[in-house]
């Protein structure tokens, strides 16, 4: 111990004459910093309700709530997250995690208020004194607590699969599949959209957890063409999916097929379970599309009996006839196919309805009868040239492939039109001429511009990688035939627009760009008519009908009691479109036989 | 000067099996109960001292005012989800947690953690050390009678937590190190602002010492009192500066680096005689090493570069069988996770080993027999303890 130790102390005094460092509030302000965890913010207009937040939520102090203003729509729950103050700990989690990215903080960290309900609030709904500041913690870039990316599907090189029919994507691996699944948030909005309401959120589950099962049994209990689907449906689900709107969306569809690629085809009875006893009574169904099989299933299920009446020589419809052996394969479909018989449901092939047997026949010998009969008439553009015997209808096309018939493949070929129909036939026609001349000389003529595309993406691109020509915006405007009789090409000239100031079909063109597209055969594929002749005059007249299709309620009924129809023929534009179609009308003639018992 | 000699004559006999014979209808002897509201405790534990006189013959600890349950806990969060608990096990520094916590999972997750998020990880820790050092002298000069060293300590912790503040979002609980990486980079002019801060920590140390370390009283006080002694480092769990003290330089950073402790230049600091003083000069040295490493940390850390890694599907994220134990230097000593996994989405068993567990307990039993009444709250701080990583 030294002298200096008994001074220094007093050194302390030399603090007195220092400012005092404390900040003086509410006097003084101190805004938080830059990245502050404050108060919460939500742009309620680019939140979609998925509940995200919710889920990941440690002290459960977000609740969806119903918001007023805010509907539920497509893609969106209608609900917005409620914050608990009394709860949160502002760890952020939720802003982390927040599928699009509308949910923040701000910097803001007083607040005071009399009433202790103000601090359960929605943000972004309930006004807020912070709600306008700029700074706060927003997810920093690339902070992602969700994988955006999708697991990659395999699939066959275009070199390779250009020459045959086989199908082009390989199926998820279980690892890849796994991996997949595990990105699912299970938000359900894709539940509400899928026009069959499939649990999707639940079979992806099952995957995770390895319970392929329990995945199969999930899946047919909303839809008996999940195999046909698992390939080749349209997919609204992902374009709502909660993922989307900062990543790629979950590969629904494909982990859907990943399911029942797992479990033996043996197994699929027992596991989706048998009917219940029978009723007694007899429902007709017309078109073994999948509307028509839908509807069979779930009647056959509810006991009673259906026999299915269909014109061509196998069942499936156009999931058959339409789409390409390269997409779906003929197997897939066959196993649905057998299942839906399993189920008792009695199917006629060959048998078209109409002369032989017709529909009053039906109506006499059964208590209801379903027409589900698609749509198999190709529409034709009627332009100069296209009634020339070169000249085909898509769909007839697709038929003739499917039923292994001959056809004259033409070296050089010329589609009309931009959508999925047109892409198949151009891809068919393209395998068949690398199969028959050794390349592929195939050119797409569609109305609209690749912005407004009606293919999907995928098969556009696809349709590049095989070697297939495609021009947007041209406008059909002549089929050339030369001196001797053959067809040479299709003239087109530049789309100016599609559709007039009224939004009705009326293309204009620029006269000065015109194109001819070298090919000895024209192929229309714009579109489908349904061929009704099969109702005969008598019922026809009794009908009512609304722009060539005939009307029914949101059940499926028609204005005969005794009549539902379903599907394309209907409504449209898809499988599983025409899935959702045949359970409604299901539904609704089971509920009118119970009635019958009744009375 | 002539010492205090002590008068052990009216002293209870040990019995055999070693505990005190005390007679409390004697009258010779009184119970008193320091804590758990006592400005002389650290934080929510009590100890209940039986004195003959002023002196201390008997202390026994007492915990349990604080159980959280946190270990249990987080059996019931998904691993997303127990990482913005963790950091409350540990108020005063939470960041060990956060580290250990994030650490614990990554290997038994198998994470890759970029290099960028490791250099911010070892700056957050080493900021977090020179703050809980700046509440310990704060306690430390209070239990003695210094009150004005407390209010500098915590203006200079508090310019430490704006810089918290700025980089992490939050002053006291970050939630910023977590399983994969670290939330965010550095803010623009970070270490401009860090290097004011530096600067105003060693100012203000240099005061303390002139004031408190260079001070008789606080020398007669300290000096030589409560001495564990290089013996009792085993047996009792000692570890960080009340170690070292001692002359054992044990130190995490060293024994087994972690994070990117090997590319720093630094040297454990060590004592020859753990007393209160010796432990404080240690403690007051040690910051001065965390200042230099924060420093170098800023000159070698990689600018640019991910902070973060891939993570998966947080909802959904399982992590395959096993166990592991992470261990840091925190600024009391040993602090580690011991976090066993069983496939599930959610830790199978958590337990955290903070260095106040032996400290506060065993180790004051120990020291506290003989200590004058005066001098407990002086020695109780001197072991640098925080009873919420007792009770977890
Ligand atoms: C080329 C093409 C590709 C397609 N690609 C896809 C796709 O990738 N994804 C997708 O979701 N959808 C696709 N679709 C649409 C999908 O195939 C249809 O929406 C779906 O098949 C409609 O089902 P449906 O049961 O209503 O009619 P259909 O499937 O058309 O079935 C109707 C059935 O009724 C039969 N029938 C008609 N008249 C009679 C009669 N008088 N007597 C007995 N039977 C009769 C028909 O032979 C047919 O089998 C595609 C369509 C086409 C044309
Ligand atoms: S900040 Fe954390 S505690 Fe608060 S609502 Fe969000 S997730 Fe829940
Ligand atoms: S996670 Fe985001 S988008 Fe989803 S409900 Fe919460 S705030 Fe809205």
């Amino acid at each position: 111990m030294t002298v200096q130790d008994v001074l220094s102390p007093f050194t302390a005094w030399k603090n007195l004459f220092r400012d005092p460092v404390t900040v003086r509030d509410p006097l003084t302000e101190r805004p938080g910093a830059a990245r502050y965890r404050g108060f919460h913010k939500n742009d309620v207009a680019e939140c979609i309700g998925c509940g995200t937040c919710e889920a990941i939520c440690q002290n459960a102090a977000i609740d969806m709530v119903p918001v007023d203003g805010i509907e539920t729509k497509e893609g969106d729950s209608g609900l917005r997250p409620q914050i608990d103050y009394g709860r949160c700990c502002w760890c952020a989690l939720c802003v982390d995690v927040c599928m699009t990215g509308s949910l923040t903080m701000s910097n803001e960290y007083t607040w005071i208020d009399s009433d202790p309900d103000a601090f359960r609030f929605v943000p972004g709904v309930d006004h807020k004194s912070w709600d306008d500041a700029e700074l706060g913690y927003h997810r920093p870039d690339g902070h992602r607590l969700t994988p955006p990316e999708r697991i990659v599907m395999r699939e066959m090189d275009p070199e390779r699969r250009i020459g045959n029919f086989e199908e082009i994507v390989d199926g998820y691996s279980v690892e890849e599949a796994r991996a997949e699944a595990e990105r699912c948030v299970a938000c359900g909005l894709c539940v509400a959209t899928c026009p069959a309401h499939m649990s999707i959120p639940d079979y992806i589950a099952t995957i995770r957890e390895g319970d392929y099962e329990a995945g199969l049994k999930l899946l047919y209990e909303t839809n008996p063409f999940s195999q046909v689907c698992g390939r080749v449906c349209t997919h609204k689900c992902e374009t709502v999916c909660a993922v989307h709107h900062e990543g790629d969306p979950i590969a629904i569809r494909w982990l859907k097929r990943h399911i029942t690629d797992q479990v033996d085809r043996d197994r699929y009875v027992d596991i989706i379970g048998r009917p219940a006893g029978e009723t007694g009574h007899k429902v007709a169904v017309v078109g073994a599309g999948p509307a028509g099989l839908t509807a069979a299933f779930d009647l056959a299920r509810m006991g009673h009996a259906v026999t299915v009446f269909e014109a061509r020589k196998h069942a499936g419809g156009m999931t058959r006839y339409g789409i390409p052996e390269y997409r779906l394969p003929y197997d897939a479909l066959d196993a649905d196919v057998d299942v839906i018989r399993a189920m008792g449901v009695d199917i006629k092939c060959d048998t078209p309805i109409g002369d032989k047997v017709t529909m009053t026949g039906l109506e006499k010998d059964f208590d209801t009868v379903l027409v589900a009969i698609g749509l198999h008439l190709g529409r034709s553009t009627r332009i100069p040239g296209s009634d020339h015997p070169k000249v085909a209808k898509a769909v007839d096309l697709l038929r003739a492939i499917t039923d292994g018939e001959t056809i004259d493949v033409p070296k050089t070929a010329v589609v009309i039109g931009g959508g999925n129909v047109a892409m198949d036939i151009a891809r068919s026609l393209a395998r068949l001429q690398k199969q028959i001349h050794g390349e592929v000389g195939m050119t797409v003529t569609a109305l609209e511009d690749f912005s407004h595309f009606l293919a999907d993406p995928e098969e556009v691109k696809e349709s590049f990688e095989e070697g297939i020509e495609i021009f947007d915006a041209r406008g059909p405007r002549e089929v050339l035939v030369d001196e001797v009789g053959n067809v040479t090409g299709l003239k087109t000239w530049k789309v100016v627009s599609i559709f007039d100031d009224k939004g009705r079909f009326a293309p204009t063109y620029d006269e000065g760009d015109e194109r001819i597209h070298v090919g000895t055969m024209v192929i229309e594929a714009i579109g489908q008519a349904a061929d009704v002749a099969l109702l005969g005059e008598a019922l026809t007249e009794k009908l009512e009908w609304n722009r060539g299709r005939i009307t029914v309620d949101a059940d499926g009924r028609t204005s005969e009691p005794w009549l539902w129809a379903a599907g394309d023929c209907v409504n449209g534009p898809d499988v599983v479109h025409a899935v959702a179609d045949g359970h409604r009308v299901a539904a609704s003639m089971d509920a009118v036989l119970k009635a019958k018992e009744l009375s | 000067m002539a010492l205090f000699e002590l008068d052990r004559s009216q002293y209870p006999e040990a019995k055999a099996d070693g505990s005190l014979d005390i007679d409390l209808a004697s009258g010779k002897y009184l119970k008193l109960w320091q804590g758990p509201q006592h400005p002389g405790i650290t934080g929510n534990m009590s100890v209940e001292l039986t004195v003959c006189g002023d002196e201390v013959v008997e202390g026994r600890t007492h915990v349990g005012y604080l159980h959280r349950g946190f270990e249990k806990l987080m059996e019931r969060r998904t691993f997303i989800q127990c990482f913005p608990i963790v950091c409350r096990i540990c108020v005063p520094e939470p960041d060990f947690n956060e580290y250990c916590y994030a650490a614990a999972v990554e290997e038994l997750a198998g994470l890759e953690v970029p290099e960028r998020a490791h250099w911010i990880r070892t700056l957050i820790l080493e900021m977090g050390r020179i703050n809980s050092y700046m509440m310990y002298l704060g306690g430390q000069a209070g239990s003695f009678g210094m009150g004005v060293i407390g209010q500098w300590a915590t203006y200079v912790r508090d310019l430490m937590l704006d810089r918290f503040e700025e980089m992490t979002g939050a002053r006291i609980y970050h939630m910023f190190i977590l399983p994969g990486g670290v939330r965010d980079g550095l803010p623009e002019g970070f270490a401009v602002r860090m290097e004011e801060t530096l600067r105003e920590v060693e100012r203000a140390l240099k005061d303390i010492n002139d004031v408190m370390y260079c001070n008789a009283v606080f020398k007669k006080r300290t000096v030589g009192v409560g001495v564990i002694t290089p013996e009792m480092i085993e047996p009792y769990g000692v570890t960080g500066p009340n170690a070292r003290a001692a002359g054992v330089a044990k130190d995490v950073r060293k024994d087994q680096p972690y994070l990117v402790y090997p590319e720093l230049d630094f040297e454990p600091v060590t004592g020859s005689v753990s007393d209160i003083y010796t432990r404080a000069d240690v403690r007051r040295r040690d910051v001065h090493v965390s200042i230099d490493l924060i420093r170098q940390i800023l000159q070698k850390m990689p600018k640019d570069g991910p902070v973060m890694t891939r993570l998966p599907n947080v909802l959904n994220w399982k992590i395959p069988e096993g166990e592991t134990y992470i261990r840091g230097e925190c600024s009391r000593g040993e602090y580690g996770y011991y976090l066993v996994t069983d496939g599930s989405g959610y830790p199978r068993r958590v337990n955290v080993r903070g260095p106040s567990y032996t400290h506060a307990m065993a180790l004051l039993e120990k020291l506290i027999v003989n200590a004058n009444i005066s001098d407990v709250a002086g020695l109780m701080v001197s072991l640098h303890t925080y009873p919420p990583e007792i009770e977890r």
